[in-house]
């Protein structure tokens, strides 16, 4: 990527390092500033809001990881959020489990399910495992409700806020800030893992599967690997939502949702993690709009009280639109930007 | 025994729609190499159209199958023109974004316009009653069953006769000897999406007559995936064999298993698990072409 005038690398580590030059991590620092005072000038809603896109941009990246970087489709991952926030609403209220200890199981449960249904991918590819995996999306929602006696089935399962001592992460801020550590150790991770020998491997199975199985890539670790790490992030992402609303439902976990994810990827650009977040604050941002748009809708036409259905259009429409003018997403043009502002007044 | 013949007898109108649905798949994969996650998009908004032509206006079944099959031609074409063309030559995985992406513009359109309540024109149609002993077939299912029947053997004629039918055969074999004899490519693919447009709206049409009209209508075309895939993603018997198959051993399992599980609601989960069940085994179907891939 170009770099302004005059930096020069002059070792290894400052050549692969992400933050190189001293405005770059002054913005760094200023993002995370403004991230993290957010309860004082936020209102509740913007709030809610944040705390919403910090959870997607964790389930996000996972996803980003299994279909971005490895270029496996799943159309399964709000059901993989599923069987992390399960796992770790059981363990706190019915094993007595804190949140800190049912985390990593739920975390590692999400991604046990993951290698469950990434199995098949080893002899199927594209088409094949999007419908392998929206399969895993019901069959998973169907045995949670199968399993009354320890989810609730159809009822849900209430379980704790989580707590650290005697400090009960009550508050909407104090949940603000959970989430928002969680969000940025998650990018940390996923912006790395995507640098790492395992990232550079999804890569070449994204490009070519047989190429990379020639160049030493094994195949069977490696796509079970994706599909583990990616639905790991689901996990976390599942057992957050779950303790934010004390309460376990399949409703959080819509089929919608795995579409969704898919288009935020679509929209922010997949393989990119800044794009990631990108994809999730701009289709939030979409959707806020059309539940703005939906009481002012003429009546005479539509149906009243329509704002989720201009929501579902909007959002639609916004991928589509992506797919056709802009596949390389919100990343790209971003990428464009810095690299025009960097190199200004000269052209390159 | 007669419990059975009843769920097969069942199963065989219900399967006979989801094969209806999932030739509308076939028809769009065979000729421009699309896989079409909206097929039951279409369906649901078969569904509505049926609704809107029955109730509100309260037109006849005749005059209701022609308009749908208007409107839903019209729509077929400004999808392909607007949604699939620009993206010619692009990865698969793209054309699927896409189809997900329509799904979704199609779902929000529809409880724009329609409105979120459950629609129902039950008595409408006209009402055949079929009855051997014990063994008794909704109207609905019935007329589905006949519909469905003639339609297919339609478009097996229209393929194997006409000559645009066989310029699509054509294309779906080889598009580049096709394009060299003489056929516009582009406007197959068009015709393809036309007709799976229309197959889709006529079996929402009879499948709204049986289970009413919701948004969520639209989860019979993911269903009509386990038929595709069982059938072989590339073969038009296959659906239809498929499609009866599903819809049968649907039926059967749901009447016998669910009183067993405590939460019921197996027949919705059914098709997902032989969908799984397919892709393990035989990823390319009982009649699909059977392609190596050493990976």
């Amino acid at each position: 990527m170009s770099q302004p005038c005059g930096v020069f690398q002059e070792n290894y580590a400052q050549d692969s390092s992400i933050f190189r030059t001293k405005t770059q991590w002054v913005l760094l620092a200023l993002f995370l500033v403004i991230l993290f005072t957010g309860p004082l000038y936020l209102d509740n809603r913007l709030m809610t809001m944040m705390t919403y896109i910090g959870i997607t941009v964790i389930a996000v990246h996972g996803l980003n990881i299994l279909t971005g970087y490895c270029g496996q489709i799943s159309m399964g991952h709000a059901a993989f959020m599923a069987v992390g926030g399960y796992t770790s609403a059981i363990l706190c209220a019915k094993l007595g489990f804190s949140f800190w200890a049912a985390l990593p199981c739920a975390a590692l449960m999400a991604g046990f399910a993951g290698l469950l249904f990434g199995l098949p991918s080893l002899k199927i590819k594209g088409f094949y495992l999007i419908m392998a995996t929206l399969a895993a999306q019901f069959i998973i929602i169907w045995v949670i409700l199968q399993l009354r006696d320890i989810t609730g089935g159809p009822d849900g399962l209430s379980t704790a806020r989580p707590q650290i001592g005697d400090f009960v992460f009550k508050s909407k801020a104090s949940y603000y800030y959970l989430v928002m550590v969680f969000a940025v150790a998650a990018t940390y991770v996923a912006k790395n893992l995507a640098r790492s020998k395992i990232g550079r491997a999804f890569v070449a199975i994204d490009n070519n599967d047989l190429a990379a199985e020639v160049m030493g890539v094994n195949l069977w670790v490696y796509k079970l690997l994706a599909f583990f790490i990616g639905c790991m992030f689901a996990g976390v992402a599942g057992s957050l939502t779950v303790h934010y609303y004390a309460f376990a439902s399949v409703d959080q976990f819509p089929f919608i949702n795995s579409v969704w994810y898919i288009g935020m990827l679509i929209v922010g650009g997949m393989g990119n993690t800044v794009g990631a977040i990108f994809g999730v604050v701009f289709l939030k941002i979409i959707e806020e709009l059309g539940s703005m748009l939906g009481p002012i809708l003429p009546t005479a036409i539509f149906v009243p009280q329509a704002a989720a259905s201009i929501t579902l259009l909007l959002r639609g429409l916004v991928i589509i639109l992506f797919l056709i003018f802009q596949p390389k997403g919100l990343a790209h043009w971003w990428n464009t930007v810095k690299s025009y502002y960097r190199l200004w007044p000269f052209s390159y | 025994m007669d419990f059975l013949l009843q769920l097969i007898v069942t199963g065989l109108a219900l399967g006979m729609v989801y094969a209806l649905i999932a030739i509308g798949f076939v028809i769009i994969l065979k000729c421009s190499q699309a896989f079409n996650i909206a097929q039951g998009h279409f369906v649901m908004l078969g569904g509505y159209l049926g609704y809107t032509f029955l109730v509100s206006m309260g037109l006849p079944i005749w005059a209701t199958l022609i308009l749908a099959i208007i409107v839903a031609g019209i729509m077929g074409m400004l999808i392909e023109r607007l949604t699939l063309r620009p993206l010619i030559g692009q990865s698969v995985l793209a054309i699927i974004m896409m189809t997900i992406a329509l799904s979704v513009v199609l779902e929000g359109l529809a409880g724009l316009i329609w409105g979120g309540e459950y629609k129902t024109y039950h008595g409408v149609l006209p009402s055949l009653s079929f009855k051997v002993g014990e063994i008794s077939l909704p109207s609905e299912a019935l007329i589905g069953l006949i519909v469905s029947v003639i339609v297919v053997v339609l478009l097996l004629v229209f393929f194997r006769y006409t000559k645009i039918g066989l310029a699509m055969m054509a294309t779906a074999n080889d598009e580049q000897v096709a394009q060299s004899a003489g056929i516009k490519v582009t406007f197959v693919y068009a015709l393809s999406w036309v007709i799976a447009c229309i197959v889709g709206v006529i079996g929402g049409i009879l499948l709204g007559g049986v289970s009413g009209v919701m948004v969520s209508l639209s989860e019979v075309g993911l269903k009509a995936f386990a038929v595709v895939l069982l059938g072989g993603v590339n073969s038009i018997g296959g659906a239809i064999v498929a499609g009866l198959i599903l819809g049968i051993s649907e039926n059967i399992a749901a009447g016998y298993l669910d009183p067993l599980l405590p939460g019921g609601g197996l027949a919705h989960v059914f098709p997902f698990l032989l969908m799984i069940l397919v892709l393990t085994i035989r990823p390319y179907g009982l009649f699909g072409q059977k392609r190596i891939e050493r990976i």
